[in-house]
């Protein structure tokens, strides 16, 4: 509950209007665009479809369009910047389910994005002395021992909360980084090169999948994006979402509605896990070369900047947040050796300004919630849409 | 809604409450309790609770008997919702036992209590702001749903099934409870009074043996107090088994079936309202020791 805004103590009339008051109070913070997120609840399903796959068509042709303005040439090659953000995107969607949805601040997600790295250099590149498996098959393989790892990681410390689980997500980031160093198989700043990738050929007997063209690593993950941003939503609107919302919103009350609190944080934990680890997978694909430079803390920080600049909680925003953080310092080269400053200031100004991030949309929880909510909207004669309702004066709270 | 558990739903006296009887049989419990009504469904025995060199509950025993409304009051400190989350599993008792049809629920994760039967809400209301009063309600159901990851990854026949009877019987209990039409608003924009009475809608919804309620009314003018003791009484005709926590002496006696007094951690009443009333131990816990008030 908010601390700012008490309920109202007795409800009659001037309750009703308050509280209408305060929702309508609410939605200035909810959209750059007043309204977009009603309209958008109110249109039928078959037009929400129409108008996402139109964005998803346009996402495939991003790297051929190479839109003017938008596009980070001549400082970066556009397809590989697509191929980059596309990563980070992923990265974000698996934090969000961590951070967003769970309420857990995790500090040392890098540490997942370096598992998944590594799993991919060691079991293809040839530096690696050990079993060597074809590149696609470290993709799962990759999820399978993040999510070892996250489980590893969340069973002792979930018992933990707020501050004390980030510090120590802070110190579990830190030893993964400084095992890479240390341990001699994982060869340092050394590295691993010629990371594999994924089959196949051209017609001119080119490998398809080149460390030089972006094309091919930005739709194969963008495909990938898609996939885990429908599980995510299946989870969302289940009892599994459900759970995680309860756990952040108030996880001793949630305890006592009968939610086994600690498996599903656990749950978070492993899924959250698993989706950086696969994200790695593919940046070691794509860039061809993995040491141990590339997993410090600050990676860890940008990732969490990702998830709460597009809107902690939102898979959407959380994809328009990770691009977004890839994307500037490529596009402005100017400016990206500041980019740790802009970004700070930036998420200051977010917090002030719009603290539920750029897509704060609230997530339905309810596999069959539309129903429910149109029927009341039928049987009432008023207009909601699950969170963000017209306000309905006068009538409502006195009367029952 | 299976024929075996009709007859517990006292139809006469939700028609003489003018409750929708459709709805009323929608939110009845809807599983098999082993102990007969009238018989005790819930054992407090020898409870003691010591917080480092106080003891907030010292030996404290009573039953709570299927169907009725037990009121448990004392005045401030008594420890009545130490009682409350003694049995909750909140806290571990010092020695002592919580029986639930006969079997003990110490030790028992809280989650795993509230499965068992034992459903509670807050003094001060503890809902999830950020979700809507159906999704609210829903993750009370969700106590008695299979569905995990996988089922709900998938969308497996039976996460399916469980999300359509949870939105049914999600609106059904806020129907009950009498905020229906809020069912869309975030729980944290609803009026005090509709918070409280979805507290009560999303304990329901665990499928409790046994509904506790930690001053349901606290905050409530009289004649709102009134209509939530009708709510009260409605769900015991309903078919379920309540125990009330309250301060307010003239509210607990109108309700309930039997009562508990606690003071300074003991027991010193347990009788029908009429007998607490003339009691002269409750009379002086309430307005203090003839000497007290001298001094």
């Amino acid at each position: 509950m908010s601390t700012t805004e008490g309920p109202t103590l007795i409800p009659d009339d001037a309750a009703a209007q308050a509280m209408a008051d305060r929702e309508a109070k609410g939605k200035p913070r909810k959209g750059w665009f007043p309204g977009l997120g009603e309209k958008w609840n109110a249109l039928p399903r078959q037009t929400q479809w129409l108008f996402l796959i139109i964005v998803v068509v346009i996402a495939y042709l991003l790297p051929i369009l190479n839109p003017p303005f938008i596009t980070t040439e001549p400082g970066n090659n556009w397809q590989i910047a697509l191929a980059q953000m596309s990563v980070y995107a992923l990265v974000a969607v698996g934090l969000n389910v961590v951070v967003g949805y769970a309420g857990l601040l995790d500090l040392g997600y890098v540490a997942f994005f370096a598992v998944g790295s590594y799993t991919a250099a060691m079991f293809t590149s040839p530096d690696s002395p050990y079993l060597h498996i074809p590149y696609l098959w470290t993709l799962p393989l990759a999820m399978a021992i993040t999510m070892f790892f996250g489980v590893l990681l969340g069973v002792p410390t979930l018992r933990l909360r707020g501050d004390y689980l980030a510090i120590v997500t802070l110190g579990f980031g830190e030893i993964v980084r400084i095992l890479a160093t240390i341990i001699p198989a994982m060869k340092g700043q050394v590295g691993f090169q010629n990371v594999g990738h994924p089959p196949g050929t051209d017609a001119e007997g080119q490998p398809i999948f080149l460390n030089s063209n972006g094309t091919p690593w930005y739709w194969l993950t963008l495909t990938i994006i898609i996939v885990v941003l429908l599980a995510a939503g299946n989870l969302e609107r289940s009892r599994v979402g459900r759970a995680w919302i309860a756990i952040r919103e108030d996880e001793d009350a949630a305890e006592i509605m009968g939610v086994p609190t600690f498996k599903y944080k656990v749950w978070a934990f492993a899924i959250g896990a698993s989706v950086g680890g696969l994200s790695g997978a593919l940046f070691a694909g794509q860039v061809g070369f993995v040491n141990n430079q590339k997993f410090d803390i600050a990676t860890s920080i940008l990732f969490l900047a990702a998830v709460v600049m597009g809107g902690t909680g939102n898979k959407v925003g959380a994809v328009l947040g990770g691009s977004l953080v890839a994307y500037i310092p490529l596009r402005f080269t100017a400016i990206a050796e500041f980019k740790y400053l802009i970004f700070g200031a930036a998420l200051v100004l977010i917090m002030i300004f719009r603290p539920g991030g750029i897509l704060p949309a609230r997530q339905s929880l309810l596999a069959y919630g539309r129903t429910a909510y149109n029927k009341l909207r039928e049987a009432t004669g008023k207009k909601p849409a699950p969170g963000q309702l017209a306000p309905n004066t006068g009538k409502g709270a006195g009367d029952e | 809604m299976s024929e075996a558990i009709e007859p517990e739903i006292d139809i006469d006296a939700l028609k003489e409450q003018g409750v929708d009887l459709d709805v009323a049989e929608k939110v009845a419990p809807e599983r098999e309790i082993s102990v007969e009504v009238g018989d005790a469904l819930v054992q407090v025995q020898n409870l003691t609770i010591k917080f480092g060199g106080l003891t907030a509950l010292d030996n404290v025993s009573f039953d709570i008997n299927r169907g009725e409304i037990l009121g448990l009051i004392g005045p401030n400190g008594a420890g009545k919702t130490t009682c409350f989350n003694a049995m909750t599993g909140v806290y571990k008792p010092t020695s002592g036992k919580v029986l639930l049809e006969g079997k003990p629920l110490n030790g028992l994760a809280q989650h795993k209590i509230t499965r068992r039967g034992l459903a509670r809400t807050f003094q001060n209301i503890r809902l999830f702001g950020e979700m809507t009063a159906l999704e609210n309600v829903v993750v009370g159901l969700d106590a008695r749903h299979k569905t995990s990851v996988g089922g709900a990854l998938f969308r497996l026949p039976t996460h399916t099934r469980e999300e359509k009877t949870a939105v049914e019987r999600g609106m059904a209990l806020l129907e009950f409870v009498g905020i229906a039409d809020h069912a869309h608003f975030l729980s944290r924009h609803l009026p005090y009074g509709y918070q409280r009475r979805l507290e009560i809608a999303r304990a329901l919804a665990t499928d409790p043996k046994v509904l506790c309620l930690d001053e349901p009314a606290a905050g409530f003018n009289p004649a709102e107090k009134e209509e939530l003791m009708a709510l009260i009484r409605t769900i015991r005709n309903d078919g379920y088994t309540v125990l009330l926590i309250e301060h307010d002496m003239k509210l607990v006696m109108g309700v309930t079936d039997r009562i508990v007094v606690l003071e300074f951690g003991k027991k010193i009443a347990d009788a029908v309202p009429k007998v607490i009333r003339d009691d002269p131990k409750v009379i002086s816990a309430y307005l203090g020791e003839p000497e007290d008030d001298v001094a």
